[in-house]
């Protein structure tokens, strides 16, 4: 056994592009019998215009209802036969659709991503049934006041940028969008050549090029989408937004603008994070579900430690345009917003006045390293990472990350704290959760009814 | 060579002197390794007068010990990048993390030694009590946990260890002092009550050395049992609606008592399960309530049996004005699935789901330390991944059609709804 961070033996991700455009990555892993398709759309929420907000998600959940060649019963039950998971999300940047099966399955997931690219059905009556499930969603995710505030934070931190308006979209936009709506964004963006194919598991490169050009090569290319450029106009002062509703709990969310991907910033932003609330990886699928190793971190010390927060949590996540870094804390019962936030704001002070310490950085950098290894742990997120990062990035930046990372220095970290953590360019939210009287508990219910 | 998971798992178990199992996986996927300690120290073993005892001795037991403050706890994982995960279930508790393969000994030592010798420091304690009961308050504004939280109570009574709320009450977790929490891990996390798995990028013959240098001196007790006693007969159909202004969206939990895991009709039950609301997007209750109607984001029913008679339970989330469509639906599949009993399409779209499925329950190191452990927990034995394909394969359509007659009667289902208002009237 070598102990050492070299990963087990792999072949290199292999590449090709078919004619019509059609970008297709494979990494054959050969550890267990199974492998993870994913097709990927460069297209997002922060390609909407005002009015057609939530287009993008709502094409998403329509292009799971049947297409020319698979009659929409039968869309359930193709990869789950093979023992198969399915799904898709939708974020700012990017649309994605995946299956991870046993790896007899591939043939299948070929053909229910090609079906998917160009012959989905977009019947009247299913845009229409689609519209509710999508409202229930909404309102399922307004349910938890954490999730409110960010919808509204966000929209606050953006003047001009469609990143401003949420994934899912403004209530309004689902009410009235129309089913031509729906089928024109599906027609305009999905296309192979604005598509990347990411084939990761026990499977043989060269035959999954072979079945792939057979499954796509005869979709025609279109013309490639003009995607929406909108600069932000500079932020002059910080924003402040008070939601006071029916709730429990008090939530306090900072945010920042960060940099893009590819931007300078970037990896001494993500050093920071870790400085800050504790390193979480860069794998949006995998890495945000619990805890990050956090207890040394600098927001976790001063604020839970010091009882004013439950919890405290930070996000930076590689964007195509420039998005936020926000900060989310959770108020100890009987504290006051008031008291976390002079708190939260005390320690981004002392970063900006006095920089992290070479121990810290250390820390930092030892925890990324970490988090890349752990976030690449299947074949499904091992497609996840390739696909991401071709889709929202380009092809240059995964393989770097780890190399660019170990390049930030302290003095760099101290910099982007300096410049990117003033007041000005700050939106900082309050959920103030308000009383609604005292409601019958179920125990009262129970003895009442039983 | 290379290990593979291509001919499934290889597992190695051995009972050290301590009594504790160790149970080793070797993988090589990544230069990584997952750690699952569970011990037999779940809530069921708290006092009636202290609900929460277990959660929240969770929540401390890793912040100090003998040897390591808890600063320097924090140290030794932050450094490495490791969070460490204390989780409790009614009758487990298990610390989890995942580490890089180089890191594995040491992590190894932290993690033994969280759980074999914490101080529970009195300053530490007050902290997480704040915490736990700030989480508490969390859940009181959480529709979809006090809806479930309700069902629970409703299907099994508030005092009875599945019925009442895992975290405690306020009052309860108020009353909870440090000799509480020490009593209770001197009683339950003993080695004799631990199973260690380890999965990962490691040699099983030095972890089987490592764990017992950790574990080594730590006195052998005897396991207390675990007594579930049997949840209570209930008369017939019952709703209780909890109101919640501000809410957006109503949330419904539904469901009944069925058996334990260890009966042997677990796989008839877990195959109605599957066709009842988990297969595709949520079974036939999906395609009801979600695809047909386009009432819900999700409907589903879920089926996690432990050691006593377990719930089965339907779940949707619905607009307020769609709750009595909704509840009629889930009332037209369980009344249908009960009657009829499921096709024969259904039973092999199941049975080819649920056994091809096994090799990506096996995808992560840290879900294959998850099923070993729940093999472990269960008895099902080290081969159980390759015998479970054979144990699906003997259900029949008609042990299915017993079991869904046995459980699934509308007549009989309790029923919760929390949300904005209460359109549906409560009844007995």
């Amino acid at each position: 056994m070598a102990l050492s961070l070299a990963p087990a033996p792999r072949t290199c991700v292999r590449r090709t592009t078919l004619d019509n455009g059609l970008k297709i990555l494979v990494q054959e892993v050969h550890t267990a019998p199974l492998v993870s398709v994913w097709c990927w759309y460069g297209v997002g929420s922060g390609d909407e215009v005002p009015g057609l907000t939530g287009v993008s998600h709502w094409v998403e959940h329509m292009n799971f209802k049947g297409t020319t060649n698979i009659p929409r019963e039968q869309m359930k039950g193709i990869v789950e036969r093979f023992g198969g998971m399915w799904n898709g999300y939708t974020w700012i940047d990017q649309t994605t659709y995946l299956e991870t099966a046993g790896s007899a399955a591939l043939e299948q997931m070929l053909f229910i991503e090609a079906e998917r690219m160009s012959n989905a059905l977009y019947e009247p009556a299913e845009c229409e049934s689609e519209r509710t499930v999508i409202i229930s969603e909404l309102q399922g995710g307004e349910n938890d006041p954490d999730q409110f505030l960010d919808i509204e934070v966000t929209a606050s931190a953006f003047r001009a940028h469609p990143y401003r308006h949420p994934t899912i979209g403004w209530i309004e936009d689902l009410r009235s969008m129309t089913r031509d709506d729906l089928y024109g964004h599906y027609r305009r963006f999905y296309i192979p050549n604005n598509a990347t194919l990411v084939v990761a598991g026990d499977v043989d490169a060269d035959e999954v090029f072979r079945a792939a050009a057979r499954h796509f090569g005869s979709i025609p290319a279109g013309p490639v989408p003009a995607r929406l450029r909108v600069k932000e106009p500079p932020q002059v002062g910080e924003r402040r937004v008070l939601i006071e509703r029916e709730g429990t709990t008090g939530y306090l969310k900072m945010v920042f603008h960060a940099p893009a991907a590819t931007e300078p910033d970037f990896f001494p932003m993500l050093v920071l994070d870790a400085v800050m609330t504790g390193a979480k990886g860069v794998n949006l699928w995998s890495s945000f579900s619990g805890a990050p190793p956090q207890r040394k971190a600098r927001l976790y010390t001063r604020l839970v430690e010091g009882g004013l927060a439950s919890m405290v949590s930070g996000a930076l996540l590689p964007t195509r345009d420039a998005f936020l870094y926000s900060l989310s804390f959770t108020a100890l019962e009987g504290i006051a917003l008031g008291s976390l936030e002079a708190a939260a704001l005390e320690a981004v002070e002392q970063l900006r006045d006095g920089g992290v310490d070479p121990a810290e950085m250390a820390r930092a950098k030892r925890q990324l390293q970490a988090r890349l290894v752990f976030e690449n742990d299947s074949v499904t997120n091992i497609a996840h990472q390739l696909g991401y990062f071709e889709t929202v990035v380009g092809p240059e930046f995964f393989p770097s990350l780890q190399k660019r990372i170990d390049a930030v220095t302290p003095e760099q970290v101290w910099d982007v704290a300096r410049r990117r953590f003033g007041s000005t360019t700050r939106t900082t939210g309050w959920f103030k959760p308000v009383s609604d009287g005292e409601s019958a508990s179920p125990a009262s219910l129970i003895e009442a009814v039983g | 060579m290379m290990p593979s998971l291509v001919r499934g798992l290889a597992p190695v178990r051995e009972t050290l002197d301590s009594g504790a199992v160790v149970i080793v996986q070797e993988t090589s996927a990544t230069p990584a390794v997952a750690i699952n300690a569970t011990f037999r120290a779940g809530s069921l073993h708290e006092p009636d007068h202290l609900t929460g005892l277990s959660y929240l001795t969770g929540r401390v037991i890793d912040r100090g010990t003998e040897q390591r403050s808890a600063d320097v706890i924090a140290e030794e994982l932050d450094e490495r990048g490791v969070s460490l995960r204390v989780g409790s279930t009614r009758h487990t508790m298990t610390l989890s993390c995942t580490c890089l393969a180089e890191d594995f000994r040491e992590v190894l030592a932290i993690v033994v030694d969280v759980a074999r010798r914490p101080t529970f420091p009195e300053q530490e304690l007050s902290k997480r009590r704040a915490e736990a009961i700030t989480a508490l308050r969390q859940d009181d504004d959480n529709p979809a946990v006090r809806a479930g939280e309700t069902l629970s109570e409703m299907l099994y009574g508030p005092t009875h260890p599945y019925g009442r709320r895992a975290k405690g009450a306020i009052a309860s977790l108020e009353r909870i002092d440090r000799d509480a929490v020490a009593g209770f891990h001197g009683r339950y996390i003993r080695p004799s009550a631990l199973s260690l798995v380890i999965v990962g990028d490691v040699e099983s013959p030095q972890v089987f050395e490592d764990a017992a240098a950790e574990l080594h001196g730590w006195r052998h007790s005897d396991v207390l049992p675990s007594v579930v006693p049997p949840p209570p007969v209930r008369a017939g159909r019952q709703i209780v609606t909890i109101p919640m202004p501000g809410k957006s969206q109503s949330d419904i939990a539904y469901g009944f008592t069925t058996i334990s895991r260890l009966d042997p009709r677990y796989y008839s039950y877990w195959m109605m399960n599957n066709i009842l609301g988990q297969f595709g997007l949520g079974g036939r209750l999906a395609d009801n309530i979600r695809e047909r109607q386009g009432m819900a984001y999700y409907a589903y029913s879920s089926f996690d049996a432990t050691f006593a008679e377990s719930p089965l339970v339907i779940r949707a989330g619905v607009d307020p004005n769609n709750v009595e469509r909704a509840l009629a639906a889930i009332d037209a599949e369980v009344q249908q699935l009960g009657a009829d009993g499921p096709t024969l399409t259904e039973v092999e779209e199941t049975r080819q789901f649920l056994v091809g499925s096994i090799p990506r329950m096996l995808e992560t190191n840290y879900s294959i330390a998850g099923f070993l452990q729940t093999s472990e927990q269960f008895g099902l034995g080290l081969d159980y991944d390759k015998r479970l394909p054979s144990l699906l394969n003997q259900v029949t359509l008609d042990d299915i059609r017993v079991a869904a007659a046995e459980v699934l009667h509308p007549e009989r289902a309790a029923v919760s709804i929390a949300g904005p208002d209460a359109p549906v009237e409560a009844t007995s």
